[in-house]
């Protein structure tokens, strides 16, 4: 129970740094914060006790490996992730030659 | 030889393919980019039709990835409800494609528009008809980067800074439906659409599926704009070129903000009176301060964008009644709303291209010098105010006639209301833009080229005649079939497991 | 009296790097081309091959590294990564299903054996590696323009 609880306190340690920190770039860590957030809570979920990687070799039999389905979808969700996130920075510095600052404050001609 | 059912992985494949060819040949020419842009829409809107027929016929249709049997395989489904929604989104797609042939012209790196025009339209036709949870969300992200990376598209300042709140609005939206799949997924330990629906009906509700509903909720409410969730929609929509508001507001947050959010709560987690009566309220809500939100703008195409927000409250509306002839309304809405939006927004798209402006305050009286914008507008803003005969007043008032009919009366009134306040300020638009006295600045102006008059057009002529969409002979092909799959409700899950 | 700045980083680095870039591309391969029988595959490849260009970029300047893959390069090769992904996946309906596993599966734990799994490695590897490039070089590149603009 307690490692699927620390990692909800990671995800929402993710969203309180996307509502509160004025700072472009520390907007774009909180996002990607809750992203490994998701991911290592779809990990813990495959977790099955005593289980062992779920990698097929000539020599092992199937029984005792952990759940590889959620392997499978973690590895697209990251793939989205870096997608997302080099996107984000690119526009972020764009912003950045636009504007002059990277102060979210200061960023408000869009209004009403 | 051919199967019917491989009509389906189409949807997907050719607007993939497009779009990488379109970024691998056309960086020199730009009327490559042109060609293959009309060439895939149109065969997109050809299969849809096709589709719609088949559905007709065969009542169902399904398509297993790769011959991996269920519940273990990705499956594609077509009901009726999957049908209609990709002959709105192929429709608005072919003609915004048509419009934009002119007016990227402004803007350099046509290639790369077209190239993120069809990965959203790929995207976008992949949510729909996919069976599968954790492929929706796959196909829901590739639709949304590609629309994040559209609206930054003319990169001024005021673009890039509503890119941004967009971006990180709608991955903050992403990751909580993500974080529902992960939750449903340990609590039925399938990810199949209709096996989740079975396995959620044994079980019975508990206090997870109260969690997921609720992290769905703001999850796809982030995508739809509805009322709570909404911030991101009069700053994002305003900033991008005309095209790509057109396909935002007309196609992106329905496909992918109601729609799955209509196929995950009623036919996987099953419809409660809880949900219904939220899902109602919130409509309400957005209806009521869309409207009230929109009457003070001076700026035009934030002015749409507020009535964005109030129209799809509308569709909220119908669909969280829940009686059939609420279902019907709300879907019926949902089309009319693609179709006189996108006319709205490309109408403002045409203004900007010929007078450079979008303040309402410093136009006047364009229609002397550009007829059919004009005409279309006046069509298009009848239609969203409810004015008989075009097709806004006939979905509007089957809304109201359900929400009167199953006891809501305080909703129908809102209803009434904001359907009033939006004529108010549609009139406010037609008489500072088009009508009234030319300005003496305007008097250069020219009316738009051919292929953007041709897209408005069309558009305004299935604004006049999609009032007919409501007669029992055509609706049973069309409407009736989206409403019957949205009600039968957790039997889709045996209809698809009976029929492999 | 201002000196000219040398392109790239110091002559340790250069040394090294010049040792190390070809074995780091060989890792990517071997982790790509055996992605049906260990883990990895084409994405975790991609990114160490697209990781060996950048390391370039780093320790000699974009020059040299554009020797050796231009822009318009990586351009090329990302949208013919998809097409063949795509082409894959279509020739999948010759044997009646999207996708299918069409190519004869063989003896498992081969190299040469799961059908179509690695050409979709080959693949995916292209376009992530061309990818991540081309997205570290336009970062690179705006960076410069505001520099220049200063």
């Amino acid at each position: 129970m307690i490692p699927y609880l620390l990692c909800l306190i990671l995800f929402c340690e993710g969203l309180y740094c996307v509502l509160r920190k004025k700072n472009l770039i520390k907007i774009i860590v909180g996002i990607m914060i809750m992203d490994y957030a998701v991911n290592l809570f779809f990990i813990l979920i495959a977790y099955k006790i005593n289980g062992r990687a779920p990698i097929l070799s000539p020599d092992t039999d199937i029984m005792n490996m952990v759940d590889p389905l959620p392997h499978a979808l973690v590895l697209t969700s990251i793939v989205i992730g870096l997608a997302t996130t080099a996107l984000l920075i690119a526009i972020a510095i764009r912003i950045y030659q636009k504007y002059g600052t990277f102060d979210i404050t200061k960023i408000k001609e869009l209004k009403g | 030889m051919i199967e019917t059912s491989q009509i389906i992985p189409l949807f997907v494949a050719i607007p993939l393919g497009g779009a990488f060819l379109t970024s691998l040949i056309s960086k020199k020419a730009d009327w490559l980019a042109d060609l293959l842009g009309i060439i895939t829409t149109l065969a997109m809107f050809i299969l849809s039709l096709v589709a719609v027929r088949l559905v007709y016929i065969y009542d169902i249709l399904m398509y297993e990835m790769g011959s991996w049997k269920l519940p273990i395989g990705i499956v594609m489904v077509m009901d009726g409800l999957t049908s209609f929604m990709l002959v709105t989104v192929n429709l608005v797609a072919l003609l915004v494609a048509c419009y934009s042939i002119s007016y990227m012209k402004k803007f350099t790196a046509k290639w790369s528009f077209y190239t993120l025009f069809l990965l959203m339209v790929a995207g976008m036709n992949g949510v729909i008809v996919t069976g599968d949870l954790f492929n929706l969300f796959v196909f829901l992200e590739i639709a949304a980067v590609a629309s994040y990376a559209l609206v930054a598209f003319g990169t001024e300042k005021h673009e890039l800074e509503a890119a941004f709140k967009y971006a990180v609005m709608g991955s903050v939206g992403s990751l909580f439906i993500l974080l529902g799949i992960a939750i449903l997924y340990a609590h039925t330990s399938t990810l199949n659409m209709a096996d989740m629906g079975n396995i959620l009906r044994e079980k019975g509700a508990s206090n997870i599926t109260i969690l997921v509903s609720v992290l769905f909720l703001m999850g796809f409410g982030f995508k739809s704009a509805l009322v709570p969730f909404h911030a991101w929609l009069p700053d994002a929509h305003p900033s991008a070129p005309a095209p790509i508001s057109a396909m935002l507001s007309g196609v992106l947050i329905k496909s992918l903000g109601i729609y799955a959010l209509c196929r995950v709560v009623f036919n996987i987690m099953g419809v409660t009176p809880a949900i219904s009566n939220i899902l109602m309220f919130l409509g309400a809500l957005s209806m009521v301060i869309g409207v009230f939100l929109a009457i003070g703008q001076w700026d035009f195409k934030r002015l749409l964008a507020y009535h964005s927000i109030s129209q799809i409250g509308y569709v909220i509306l119908g669909i969280g009644i829940g009686t059939p002839l609420g279902i019907l309304g709300g879907l019926f809405h949902l089309f009319n709303h693609s179709i006189f939006k996108s006319l709205l927004f490309l109408n403002s798209g045409a203004v900007e291209y010929s007078t450079g402006t979008r303040d309402l305050k410093e136009m006047g009286g364009l229609s002397s010098k550009m007829p059919v914008t004009g005409s279309t507008s006046f069509i298009a803003s009848m239609s969203i105010a409810g004015i008989p005969p075009f097709n806004g007043f006939w979905s509007k008032l089957i809304i109201i006639i359900a929400a009167v009919e199953a006891g809501h009366y305080w909703y129908a009134f809102w209803a009434v209301l904001a359907s009033i306040l939006t004529l108010a300020s549609f009139t406010k638009v037609m008489k500072y833009a088009f009508l009234g006295k030319l300005g003496e600045k305007w008097n250069q102006i020219r009316e738009v080229p051919g292929f953007m008059q041709v897209s408005m057009l069309l558009l305004a002529l299935i604004c006049l005649v999609g009032g007919l969409l409501v007669l029992p002979t055509i609706s049973n092909i069309f409407l009736q079939k989206a409403s019957d799959s949205l009600l039968q409700g957790l039997d889709y899950a045996t209809t698809i497991l009976n029929g492999m | 009296m201002a000196k000219e700045r040398e392109k790239g980083m110091s002559l340790i680095v250069k040394t090294i790097t010049r040792l190390t870039v070809g074995l780091i591309f060989l890792y990517g391969i071997y982790i790509i081309s055996h992605g049906h029988l260990s883990p990895g595959g084409g994405f975790a490849g991609g990114v160490i091959i697209a990781l060996s260009f950048i390391h370039l970029v780093l320790a000699y300047g974009k020059e040299t590294a554009f020797k050796k893959l231009s822009q318009s390069g990586a351009a090329v090769f990302e949208s013919l990564g998809a097409i063949m992904f795509l082409v894959i996946a279509l020739l999948g309906l010759t044997g009646g299903y999207f996708f299918l596993n069409f190519i004869s599966k063989g003896t498992p734990f081969r190299l040469f054996s799961a059908g179509i799994i690695p050409l979709c490695n080959i693949a995916i590897c292209l376009k992530v590696g061309a990818g991540l490039f081309a997205i570290f070089i336009a970062l690179i590149l705006l960076k410069i323009d505001v520099e220049k603009k200063k």
